[in-house]
């Protein structure tokens, strides 16, 4: 195990964190977004860190690369980059059970691990990671992957409905 | 090493569950949806490590369920402000009696 690994590993987790903290703390989309792209590139160092690089590629590519520029362009497309009529933060009192449900989830999750996982090791990534994951998708849970692909289908049949019917004002 | 991975998986969805209960803007929000579906996969790529490769394949249906949702959610709030004129949930009570 190296200790650079290892160094590695905290650094990209703290990094989600703290970019996780300054998205949510944003009061404008645009830079909200951008700190968004932080996390999920950070959570995509974890991945390597944790013997998943095809997923971690996948990650940067997907949400990083296209989930996240549909979201930038739909703010741009409705013209949102105003801030001021976006504070749009609720009442103190929301804010404070939002608080205090969120440090319970947080805790609960601590609680279970009281009982300790097994640890692994840092383990170096082995050469061959995508045909693993090709032979549990296509064997294992081939169904779910064509449904996936029908869900897909209906998500831009809808999508393109949704957002091209005109509205009879 | 997956204990700490879980933990920050726990922090990323609490702050992701603290942006959906304090936030109004559904753009914003729609986000901390994907912060949320972010981090149950780190706890699902942390687990992979004990139990093998399906968490993998759990993650990647995951990510194409997150694309679904994306496109159609952008797309409900793309007609919503059509309809209203701003994506404000505040401004959403048509149907509040």
């Amino acid at each position: 195990m190296s200790s650079l690994v290892r160094f590695e590993f905290y650094f990209f987790g703290l990094l989600a964190i703290a970019s996780a903290l300054c998205f949510v703390t944003r009061k404008n989309p645009v830079p909200a977004a951008l700190w968004l792209v932080n996390v999920m590139f950070s959570l995509s160092g974890l991945y390597v860190m944790l013997d998943a690089p095809f997923v971690a590629v996948i990650q940067v590519l997907v949400y990083a690369g296209a989930i996240m520029v549909v979201f930038v362009f739909v703010v741009m497309l409705l013209n949102l980059g105003r801030a001021g009529e976006l504070a749009d933060v609720r009442s103190a009192a929301s804010r404070l059970g939002a608080g205090a449900i969120g440090i319970g989830l947080a805790a609960s999750v601590l609680v279970v691990l009281r009982d300790k996982l097994p640890d692994t090791e840092f383990a170096a990534a082995s050469d061959n990671v995508v045909t693993p994951i090709a032979s549990a998708l296509f064997t294992d849970y081939l169904v779910a992957f064509e449904v996936t692909s029908l869900v897909l289908l209906v998500a831009v049949v809808g999508a393109v409905v949704l957002a091209k019917r005109r509205v009879s004002a | 090493m997956i204990n700490d991975a879980i933990i920050i998986s726990a922090v990323l969805f609490a702050i992701g569950v603290v942006g959906v209960l304090t936030r109004r803007n559904a753009i914003i929000l729609f986000m901390c949806v994907e912060l949320m579906l972010n981090a149950v996969n780190l706890s699902f790529i942390a687990f992979s490590k004990l139990h093998g490769v399906t968490g993998q394949v759990f993650v990647i249906m995951v990510m194409t369920i997150a694309a679904a949702e994306a496109a159609l959610g952008l797309a409900i709030v793309i007609a919503v402000f059509r309809h209203v004129g701003s994506v404000d949930l505040a401004e959403l009570k048509l149907l509040r009696g």
